[in-house]
């Protein structure tokens, strides 16, 4: 990938994971996110991976997670309902780091 | 559900967690450590910059076979306005001649798993990909670890399970991480052929830069770093996430940017990005320690129990995570006592100079607390520039004047510099 402006998922594909297809590790309940005004995952994941959907509701994809605990810092009405991380094995492997 | 018990059981193989396995095993403890990454150092993530002085301490001579990438020759202050860069060099033959560099640019992959694989020499067990769950209590005391349908028991357990240690949390010894004692760093590995980076970075063979980026967040609370290795460059940015939540624009987005400022997009130029990466760095230097980094049966270590330094010019945890994972190891080894460990522990921190060297730069968070750093200042300096350099054919102002101007265009005073300079000397 040459040197650009890159999005976060262009940037994620250069990535090695190995997703857990049976476990989510972070789990969002939407209805508590939809009261949440701030909503400062979309901003904070250096993954992007919070979004709003076209209905504004909040979205969540785990498969390209740095696992970095940003969002469970910063998650203030709880609506990340479970922040673990991946099983063993799984998840980002940093080749570089 | 099988059942094993060892002398200790650390849990995490970073630079903590080995350092301590390798002086226990070194002196033929049993010592098992267990690492939810395939690899040690896979789910680790640095700017970043390793100094060298803790490795000799694990170890006289060690540096010198380490997975490390460049010494450092060259440190570097950038501070950007706008298009604008001031740039400050410092270059020192004396950090980098002798047998050991002062420090070397490093990346965690290569690094931890050689590291590793150095504690194993030692004796040390070292299981990857298994993720713990959660610690055996037993009459108040810490006596092993669950993974899955596996109980492992041990006489201590070690945490060495990083800045979010849900472990120490687990344990009870540390609470929700506050939104302002972190930054949120990202990081782009972007590869260029060593000659490339030797020649646009003015570096002889083998030796690297390390560079601190300021007016690059957007006037958020944080910094921009690059590190040269030796056939890549570490490109990133570090965020206060709460004032990046306020500011509502994404780190990613912030960073992007960086990459195609001016005085940044030449020095990258051709290169192909083959990584990027996000981690949490502690920012309460002595003010976040762990109040009280053990209980009975267990010793917090490295990021984990918060061993990390800001001082704007150098930022340091690896170094800091090794000797904290050497003083648990000697605690361990002065005592066989589990009730006495933690103030061993504690001891040995202090006579490894981790508490004491921590103590000393407490002030430099205040200081990276002013907010006129990350806007303001950094927009004055380039004023001022633009005004020494500046040559239009017209009566250039006098000095005096181009400081008065370049105060009120960034609504600054003369008393802001004076009280932030004064902070300054203070807390420095």
């Amino acid at each position: 990938m040459t040197i650009d402006i890159v999005s976060a998922p262009e940037l994620l594909s250069n990535n090695k994971f190995n997703v857990d297809e049976e476990n989510a590790h972070i789990a969002i309940n939407v209805e508590i996110c939809r009261n949440c005004a701030d909503k400062p995952c979309l901003y904070v994941c250096p993954a992007v991976l919070y979004r709003l959907d076209k209905n504004g509701d909040l979205s969540f994809d785990y498969a390209g997670c740095l696992e970095c605990g940003t969002c469970r810092v910063m998650c203030q009405q709880k609506g990340i309902v479970k922040w673990q991380y991946p099983r063993g094995g799984f998840g980002i492997s940093y080749r570089f780091g | 559900m099988s059942e094993e018990r060892f002398d200790a059981i650390v849990i995490g193989a970073g630079p903590a967690g080995i350092a301590c396995a390798y002086k226990l095993a070194q002196e033929g403890r049993e010592v098992l450590v267990i690492e939810r990454a395939d690899q040690p150092g896979a789910k680790n993530l640095t700017g970043g910059r390793f100094y060298t002085y803790a490795l000799e301490m694990v170890a006289e001579g060690l540096t010198a076979e380490a997975e490390l990438e460049r010494k450092v020759s060259h440190e570097q202050i950038m501070i950007i306005s706008g298009p604008r860069a001031v740039c400050v060099e410092y270059i020192d033959p004396s950090f980098v001649s002798g047998e050991v560099p002062q420090s070397y640019t490093i990346l965690r992959a290569s690094f931890d798993r050689w590291f590793a694989s150095k504690a194993e020499e030692m004796g040390a067990m070292i299981v990857g990909g298994i993720k713990v769950d959660d610690l055996i209590e037993k009459n108040g005391r810490i006596v092993g670890v669950i993974a899955g349908e596996d109980e492992m028991y041990a006489d201590v357990v070690i945490a060495a399970d990083g800045v979010n240690s849900l472990i120490a949390r687990k344990a009870g010894l540390r609470g929700e991480i506050a939104s302002q004692s972190v930054g949120i760093g990202v990081k782009e590995v972007i590869e260029l052929p060593p000659e490339v980076i030797e020649q646009r970075f003015n570096l002889a063979t083998g030796e690297g830069v390390a560079r601190m980026i300021l007016g690059c967040t957007e006037g958020i609370h944080g910094g921009g770093f690059l590190y040269t290795n030796r056939d890549s460059i570490s490109l990133g940015a570090v965020f206060m996430p709460e004032e990046v939540a306020a500011h509502r624009h994404s780190v990613h987005e912030i960073f992007q940017h960086l990459k195609m400022h001016p005085a940044i997009y030449p020095l990258i130029e051709g290169g192909t990005t083959v990584e990027y990466g996000g981690h949490l760095v502690s920012e309460d230097g002595y003010d976040g320690i762990l109040k009280r980094p053990y209980r009975e049966g267990l010793l917090v270590v490295g990021d984990a129990a918060g061993f990390v330094i800001n001082t704007g010019s150098s930022i340091r945890g690896i170094d800091l995570a090794i000797l904290s994972g050497l003083a648990a190891a000697e605690a361990l080894l002065a005592t066989s006592n589990p009730a006495l460990a933690g103030s061993e522990y504690m001891k040995a921190l202090e006579r490894l100079q981790v508490l004491p060297t921590m103590k000393t730069v407490r002030g430099y968070r205040d200081l990276l607390n002013i907010e006129r750093l990350y806007g303001p200042y950094p927009d004055f300096a380039a004023d001022v520039m633009q005004g020494m350099y500046r040559v239009d054919g017209k009566v250039p102002p006098k000095m005096k004047k181009i400081i008065t101007t370049a105060l009120k265009q960034n609504k600054l005073s003369l008393w802001n510099l004076i009280k932030d300079g004064l902070k300054g000397v203070r807390s420095a």
